[in-house]
């Protein structure tokens, strides 16, 4: 089951901090949502240095990051 | 082609550039007029609008500074380019005003921002280095209390108007500067004849300058609270490297210039009182770290719609006021008969920034979610 983050309104640095909770407990994939392209950005650089692979899509006027192990 | 341009911006060389171009800049800036190692100090640059306003009366530091103008509005224009204008507010903006007056009374007990703190090293100022430290302890807290759920909870779309409240304020002050009406016999629009707020670069100059660092910050997210934050949290050296391609820059950029002169006694607009650039800058580090970013980022987020960190910066202008009406900023060394007479805080200064610290620490040990 896709675990997921609602991050969307948080400023920095917070939605990468709820992301890396998440993944943390193991189960993927991890779905973030957020609403800026900086929390965008910021999220999917944390979780590339923690070598997960993410896949970013729009989704309105949003941002869904599909976090894989 | 802007898809390009948005990838070169969001790599690690993008804000390598940027920091770099912001530090040459900087320099520049100082060589065609602006203060001593002040050549985009945020929080300087704003208590002199303070005191133009007539906010406060510190006659020496009072002019409508255009390159903070010019923050804000270079943000705005890119991110209108970029598709990243989002109208937000509703994210604890009380609070978010107290911390930028908390931020401005650190500030000016330290004389400076981190922006002004890293002009100050590459001139070789070493009370920098000072505050630095001071920097880090504070940031190092506001770290702590993310860890532990801290939040000032989540902002809210808005609407188009509501986002260009600032930028629309900032557009006024310009019109201020150019015009430069009294209102009054006596009264405001106040412009230093003497001291720092008389040396100011011209103002076609000083806007340019300014509308180029808010469009590079805007695109690359450059922060220097959120460089030391990065890499506490996660070892991420990502903004940190626009820190460090400033400093670089700037350094190189003042020893062409002969702008470089090392030491702690009589620097530019500094003091030597080390316990209070360490405390000042604490409280400022951790004041930014609560509220999500350096003064510079709070101004570029401003400009991108972000009526929170609009409320910082009001806060930051409004505090401005209150540390020189109230005597809690520090005064520079002096150089009395040939000898340096230390400066720094005076009692009510002292007081301020501990309160300060005891508002900011309550700040992040009351308002957390549990994660």
């Amino acid at each position: 089951m896709t675990r997921q983050v609602d991050a969307r309104g948080l400023s920095c640095p917070q939605p990468v901090i709820l992301a890396r909770q998440a993944i943390r407990a193991g189960e993927f994939p991890v779905e973030v949502l957020v609403d800026t392209r900086t929390s965008c950005d910021n999220v999917r650089r944390a979780m590339e240095m923690l070598g997960h692979t993410v896949a970013v899509a729009a989704d309105g006027d949003d941002f869904k990051l599909k976090i894989t192990r | 082609m802007q898809q390009r341009f948005s990838s070169f911006f969001a790599s690690r060389r993008g804000i390598l550039v940027a920091g770099a171009i912001i530090g040459v800049v900087a320099a520049l800036l100082q060589y065609l007029g602006n203060p001593p190692n002040m050549g985009v100090c945020v929080a300087c640059f704003e208590r002199d609008m303070a005191g133009a306003l007539g906010l406060h009366r510190a006659a020496a530091v009072q002019y409508i500074r255009p390159e903070i103008i010019a923050f804000v509005l270079g943000a705005l224009g890119a991110a209108l380019v970029a598709g990243e204008f989002r109208p937000r507010a509703g994210s604890a903006p009380i609070v978010r005003f107290v911390l930028g007056m908390f931020a401005m009374v650190g500030g000016l007990a330290f004389l400076g921002c981190p922006w002004r703190a890293l002009l100050r090293l590459a001139g070789g100022d070493l009370n920098a280095v000072i505050g630095a430290a001071g920097l880090v302890l504070g940031v190092a807290a506001g770290v702590g209390f993310l860890k532990n759920g801290y939040s000032l909870g989540r902002s809210y779309r808005t609407y188009r108007g509501a986002g260009l409240i600032l930028p629309l304020l900032m557009v006024g002050l310009l019109l201020l500067v150019v015009c430069r009406p009294r209102f009054t016999p006596d009264g405001p629009i106040f412009f230093s004849t003497t001291g720092p707020g008389a040396m100011h670069a011209p103002i076609l100059l000083a806007l340019a300058a300014g509308l180029v660092i808010g469009g590079l910050a805007q695109r690359t997210r450059f922060c220097t609270m959120g460089s030391v934050r990065d890499v506490m949290l996660m070892g991420d050296t990502h903004l940190i490297s626009g820190v460090g391609g400033l400093l670089a820059a700037a350094f190189a950029v003042n020893l062409v210039l002969g702008q470089v002169h090392f030491g702690f006694g009589g620097q530019p607009v500094a003091h030597s009182s080390h316990l209070w650039n360490v405390l000042g800058m604490s409280l400022s580090g951790l004041a930014y770290a609560l509220g999500g970013g350096c003064p510079g980022r709070q101004l570029i987020l401003s400009g991108e719609g972000d009526g929170d960190a609009g409320m910082f910066v009001l806060g930051m202008i409004v505090g401005a006021g209150v540390a020189h009406n109230f005597a809690l900023a520090a005064t520079p060394d002096r150089i009395v008969g040939g000898a340096i007479e230390v400066g720094g805080l005076g009692p009510a200064g002292m007081v301020a920034v501990v309160l300060g610290l005891v508002v900011c620490l309550a700040v992040g040990f009351t308002m957390r979610e549990k994660l």
